[in-house]
């Protein structure tokens, strides 16, 4: 086994309250892992863990073939023994050295090689010019890049990034990540990073752990992970949702925009049904703006397949973000209980305030669990 | 080997490693006189409380804490109020006060007391002057107020002590985003109210050290309050020991001192707990300086002056007027030979107490828990002790020590090796560390504590062992506070008196103790350039740790070094 | 760099230990601890190693010593004390810090009363604590004696340093040898009531307040009266000293309080020869002389001559109550300044 194994891990603080609980997270070389979750979710705690600053309490870490720590009262090899590279979310630059002087800190004395590959690095990311700069005339972006190459420049088995991205403006981050990943790929480097944000981890990872109080709930790919989720949190973490109640009746759910199946779940089961933003389908019923009063434009929609269903819903409000625009509607349930749904609709849509349009959800989109 | 592994895993169980064991160890070994003195505490004193709970002690503690109220007051209004003004404020002669406020620092208390007393007594120059002015022909004709007195002290020792407050409230304003000030200007608050609502309470910390390094240095001190006769607690505790001859009741009554500072501290930090005073902008620009008009610029610059005049000038001068008449005196006895000593001893003390406050600060930032936070804090409360009594506590320990190396050696080799420690001046050095721990460790803690842990944590990523991790990392970011604490510790040392004079060998004079043979007996004038050269020996380490401030501000041109951390100054 | 400074450091201590070491086990040196001001005794001490040979080594500290001296064990370097008052000698001599020494020319030259009966400590000079009067308000024979500084006719009258320095001490101890300990109490209050100001300064200070019209009688050692009388260096001393006029009290009857200066060899001498030697020539002529002519003190040995300006104040009567009886009740003393509140002056 080789690349970092980090085993049923826990770990708590003086408060007694555990951060992690039996964690395990295998990452092979070349790969990179994404540790995802909202912040407080331990994992922070884990990276750090792994790279020893945290002395292990229970479970086993193991970097290539070295068991680096064991138990509480067991090895202990210390971080700087370990091989691995870290970079940290305020990128901790040494104030008091150079770009160059940053880049090579963790070298040994005799490491020309080394030396050669931070420069052409250096300038490969345009930081050329920067090399006997001090970090603090840097912007955010360059800062993270040398932060990026000072980890990479020993030559790690393991790089753990702590939120590598969150300290950037967001038109920087982008090309970034982009320039990061590229970066990564070429060397041989296992890497576990965390993030709180789902579209960087989609972007960035071969798989995503999702974590939350301690618990590792879903391994999977980013497709898997965004299009599977096994809990409704994780469906929630992927972006913003609507939820909808009810109850499984013959291996379904019927709700106002139809039924959705749940074969999986035992009859009369509460169910909760979360559909993205992005997950609700609108299509102008009328013949234009205007509507007759009294008449109903909503035209029952064909049905796609079994779990494709629609309704007819008014327009609350609608506001254009550039390459999506955010919708707010309302439908009437057949008790008369009105339901406001919330959808993302690329490009530009907008209906006026009032107009009825008629509303699908995607059922790659829509996801059943039992309520909890 | 097997037995060794279970060892280190039982340590490591309690929160330890080697860096903390070792911090643990020096801690250990400097707070050794300290835990002399409570052991010698121990002993039996008689009936000695419940004479003094009867008689004085009530006294003692009365004066003790308006002295400590008064110096804290005094201390905190003069440096902080100076610090601001020349900090925030554009008025003539700023640039002259901002390191000129610091001069005091090297002025002795029991000098200025005397030069004080000297020149305001019936037969000084003021009152001399005025009764000529007014045509007094005796005492009776007018009112003065008495100079020996609870007031008196306290406004010495306000005057040699503030700059404690001024440097490290100082160093804390020159720290703070601009942005916060101008959001409080924003918020409709003026120039005057940003002060006490914004920038005051953000400086608190660096004010607390102050303030509290001053109060120990009042709560400690004998030669001020003896000359003034103010019955305090210290002078309580040395009447204790010298005229009712219980050393074991001195040592009680200083171990309860310990306890109530450490009580005190705790409460200070207790009151803050869970507060932070990182700041949160890192933008810095420089600061907005706040012009002052005719009056108010008048006001500023007299308000600036007068704490350097009677704290610096007025003692300075009379000191050289006094030394031009009484120099033979001085020059015929070793001057240079007691003024190398002073500042051989004083440098060395300082190198060490700077690197034990390093490795000391840097051992608890490593982790180790409580324990070693526990046992540097108690290492540096040396501070609180009178002098004195430090001293039997550093003599106490080194005698022991001594004579079982001699019985050793006298077994084993047949030599006798005598005194190797107590009787030299490393005695002297170990009480200076001993004493003076809480300026450097202090400093140093709180420089630390401004760089980051993923500073730490990236070296180590980087291959760094923590020793490693100290000597590439920390060390150049806390240059300036190293620069500091040095500063701070060798004028100390330069003025200080009674360990010296008690743990010195023979024949070996300091111009401390040279002049003391002389203040002893309140003739001050013919040890005057003794003193002279004490005070001047002060001015280069105040020009330079004047300096190391202005460059600290971070975002201030000084060789890019952004997170250089100021000099800044704590206590346990 | 750090290296650098740590090798210094270390060649430092070790360089700084080596040499005491080297100094300490020379021959032909005696050490000294001292009570007393070196630039006091220097003169004297010079005269000694020119004449002997012996080197003396001398430190000096006001607290401190005893401690010292118990904590070195018999690994001492100290070979003599001298000091300025008896209760340090008792105090010293009750820790088994001293040996007796026996020594014809000392017995000669001091003495009995001067010196404890076995040799423990030696008495050097004496000095008697006088009132000084202004010779302007206070009439002659006004004050004769100690109860007289209690007597409510002098009111407000009377300055004097701090009750817990070891020369007031020691006075309060004599009156509580004399008149028991109620006795003293009552007379303690009553000069309390009589002060003028709070307990300050040195025995100086109260001539010069006397001089500045603050008080009328102050408490003093004869010789600082001496050393005022004569100082050229500062010739506003000699005018404190001209507007007083020195009184030796209870000439009537018990004598005026007198104290010693005295020098005693430590019990774990190792140069204890030579530490004889020592306290021999300080008993001697030559170191008597300057004595009682540079310090104005009334020299113990009988043949030296006090000097003229102290035989111009008169012969007196001295109070021969056993010092080491007074040593012994300083501890009440000093208990009996802090019952009575002494030194918060007047009115408090």
């Amino acid at each position: 086994m080789s690349g970092l194994h980090l085993n049923n891990v826990s770990h708590a603080f003086n408060s007694g309250n555990p951060v992690l609980n039996g964690v395990s997270v295998f990452v092979a070389p070349g790969e990179l892992v994404c540790l995802l979750g909202p912040s407080g979710c331990g994992k922070t705690t884990l990276l750090r863990v792994a790279a020893g600053l945290e002395h292990l309490q229970v479970g086993q870490v193991t970097i290539g073939e070295r068991v680096v720590a064991e138990g509480r009262h067991g090895k202990h090899i210390p971080t700087e023994k370990r091989g691995i590279g870290l970079m940290f979310q305020d990128y901790a630059l040494f104030p008091h050295l150079n770009v160059l002087e940053n880049v090579t800190f963790g070298l040994p004395e005799n490491a020309a090689d080394r030396r050669q590959w931070a420069l052409s690095a250096l300038s490969r990311m345009g930081l050329a010019d920067y090399a006997a700069s001090y970090p603090h005339i840097l912007s955010g972006g360059q800062q993270q890049r040398v932060a990026l190459l000072r980890a990479l420049a020993p030559e790690p088995r393991v790089l753990l990034l702590d939120e590598p991205f969150s300290g950037l403006d967001v038109t920087r981050r982008v090309d970034i990540r982009a320039e990061t990943l590229g970066l990564l790929k070429e060397t041989d480097v296992a890497t576990l990073m965390v993030t709180h944000d789902p579209e960087e981890a989609m972007f960035m990872a071969d798989r995503i752990l999702v974590m939350d109080e301690g618990r590792v709930i879903q391994d999977g790919t980013p497709v898997e992970t965004y299009f599977e989720p096994l809990t409704a949190f994780v469906a929630a973490l992927f972006g913003p949702v609507n939820r909808l109640q009810g109850m499984v009746r013959d291996g379904h759910v019927a709700t106002i925009l139809g039924d959705f199946g749940a074969q999986h779940l035992e009859d009369g089961a509460p169910v909760e049904i979360l559909i993205r933003h992005e997950g609700l389908r609108l299509s102008a019923t009328g013949q234009g703006a205007e509507i007759q009063p009294g008449e109903n434009p909503c035209k029952p929609a064909p049905v796609d397949n079994e779990n494709s269903a629609g309704a007819c819903g008014r327009m609350l409000s609608a506001r254009p973000l550039g390459r999506s625009s955010h919708v707010e509607l309302v439908l009437t349930a057949e008790d008369g209980t009105e339901i406001i749904l919330e959808a993302r609709i690329p490009g530009v849509f907008l209906p006026q305030p009032g107009a009825e349009v008629l509303v699908t959800a995607n059922p790659r989109q829509t996801h059943v669990f039992l309520a909890s | 080997m097997d037995k060794a592994n279970s060892l280190m895993r039982a340590f490591r169980r309690l929160g330890f490693d080697g860096w903390a064991i070792g911090a643990v160890a020096v801690a250990a070994l400097v707070a050794t006189p300290l835990i002399a003195v409570v052991i010698i505490a121990v002993a039996p004193s008689g009936d000695i409380w419940s004479h003094l709970s009867s008689t004085v002690l009530p006294l003692y503690i009365e004066k003790t804490l308006f002295l400590l109220l008064g110096v804290g007051v005094g201390t905190f209004v003069i440096g902080t109020g100076t610090a601001w003004l020349v900090t925030m404020c554009r008025f003539p002669g700023r640039w002259f006060f901002n390191w000129a406020l610091l001069l005091p620092l090297a002025v002795p208390a029991y000098v200025l007391a005397f030069v004080v007393t000297d020149q305001l007594e019936y037969a000084g120059t003021l009152q001399v002057w005025l009764r000529e002015i007014f045509g007094w022909k005796n005492r009776q004709d007018y009112w003065f107020p008495e100079i020996r007195s609870l007031g008196g002290a306290i406004a010495v020792m306000t005057l040699v002590l503030y700059p404690y407050v001024y440097l490290l409230s100082r160093a804390a304003f020159l720290e703070q985003s601009v942005c916060v000030l101008e959001v409080s200007r924003t918020l409709g608050k003026g120039p005057w109210r940003g002060f006490f609502s914004v920038a005051l309470p953000l400086a608190r910390p660096a004010i607390v050290v102050g303030v509290t390094l001053a109060l120990m240095e009042a709560l400690n001190d004998f030669g001020t309050v003896e000359f003034f006769a103010v019955p305090t607690f210290t002078a309580g505790i040395y009447d204790v020991w010298l005229n009712m001859n219980s050393v074991a009741g001195a040592a009680q009554m200083a171990s309860v001192m310990m306890v109530l500072v450490l009580a005190l501290i705790g409460t200070e930090r207790f009151a803050r707990r869970g507060q932070r005073y990182h700041h949160t902008s890192s933008k810095y620009s420089t600061l907005p300086s706040h012009r002052l008009e005719s009056w108010t610029a008048a006001f500023a610059f007299v308000a600036c002056l007068l704490p350097v005049l009677l704290g610096f000038a007025l003692p300075a001068g009379v000191l050289t007027a006094y030394a031009l008449e009484f120099y033979s005196d001085t020059l015929s006895a070793k001057f240079f030979t007691y003024a190398a000593n002073s500042l051989s001893l004083s440098a060395i003390a300082a190198g060490l107490a700077v690197l034990i406050g390093l490795f000391l600060a840097y051992g608890s930032r490593l982790g180790g828990g409580p324990v070693v936070k526990a046992a540097t804090r108690f290492a540096s409360i040396g501070y609180a002790v009178p002098g004195a009594i430090l001293a039997i506590g550093v003599m106490i320990p080194l005698a022991r020590l001594d004579n079982a190396l001699d019985g050793l050696s006298q077994q084993v080799l047949g030599i006798p090796t005598g005194l190797l420690l107590s009787g030299t001046i490393v005695a002297v050095v170990y009480g200076y560390v001993a004493r003076f721990l809480a300026l450097s460790y202090g400093t140093l803690e709180a420089s630390l504590d401004k760089i980051t842990p993923s500073m730490d944590g990236a070296a180590r990523t980087l291959g760094c062992t923590p020793g490693q991790a100290l000597r590439r990392v920390h060390f150049p970011l806390v240059r300036g506070s190293l620069l500091t604490a040095a500063l701070l510790v060798f004028v100390d040392c330069m003025k200080e008196l009674p360990l010296t004079i008690i743990l010195r060998p023979f024949n070996y004079e300091t111009l401390a103790t040279f002049v003391f043979q002389y203040a002893s007996d309140e003739l001050l004038e013919e040890s005057a350039l003794g003193a002279l050269t004490i005070v001047a020996a002060g001015i280069l380490p105040v020009i330079l740790l004047s300096l190391t401030i202005v460059r600290s501000r971070p975002g201030h041109p000084a060789g890019g070094m952004a997170a250089d951390t100021g000099p800044e100054v704590a206590v346990p | 760099m750090r290296r650098n400074f740590l090798i210094f450091l270390i060649i430092s201590l070790l360089g700084m230990t080596g040499a005491a070491v080297m100094s300490g086990t020379a021959p032909q040196e005696v050490n000294l601890y001292s009570y007393r001001q070196p630039f006091l005794i220097n003169p004297v001490l010079d005269e000694f190693t020119r004449r002997t040979g012996i080197k003396v080594n001398v430190v000096y500290a006001k607290k401190g010593m005893l401690e010292k001296l118990k904590a070195a064990g018999a690994n001492t370097p100290a070979d003599v004390v001298l000091t300025v008052d008896i209760g340090r000698l008792n105090e010293l001599k009750k820790a088994g810090l001293l040996q007796p020494v026996r020594s014809a020319v000392l017995e000669n030259n001091i003495p009995a009363h001067l010196r404890h009966p076995d040799g423990l400590w030696f008495g050097l000079t004496t000095r008697a604590r006088i009132a000084l009067v202004s010779k302007n308000r206070v009439k002659p024979d006004a004050l004769k004696t100690y109860a007289d500084l209690a007597d409510p006719k002098f009111r407000g009258r009377i300055c004097m340093r701090s009750g817990k320095h070891p020369y007031n001490v020691a006075l309060i101890a004599s009156v509580i040898a004399h008149e028991g300990e109620e006795g003293a109490e009552k007379w303690l209050r009553g000069v309390k009531a009589n002060l003028a100001r709070k307990p300050q300064g040195n025995d100086r200070a109260q001539a010069k307040a006397i001089y500045e019209g603050v008080c009328d009688i102050g408490i003093a050692n004869t010789y600082y009266m001496g050393k005022m009388a004569t100082n050229e260096k500062k010739p506003e001393q000699k005018k404190w000293a001209e507007a007083v006029r020195v009184v030796f009290l209870n000439q009537g009857g018990r004598g005026n309080h007198i104290n010693i200066s005295g020098a005693a060899v430590t019990r774990n001498a190792k140069n204890q020869v030579h530490a004889v030697k020592l306290i021999e020539f300080l008993s001697g002529d030559f170191a008597q002389k300057i004595y009682a002519s540079q310090n104005f003190e009334y020299p113990a040995k009988a043949e030296v001559a006090i000097d003229p300006l102290v035989r111009s104040w008169g012969d007196f009567k001295a109070d021969t109550v056993s010092l080491e009886k007074i040593a012994t009740l300083r501890a009440t003393a000093s208990r009996l300044v802090d019952k009575v509140r002494f030194n918060e002056g007047p009115g408090s």
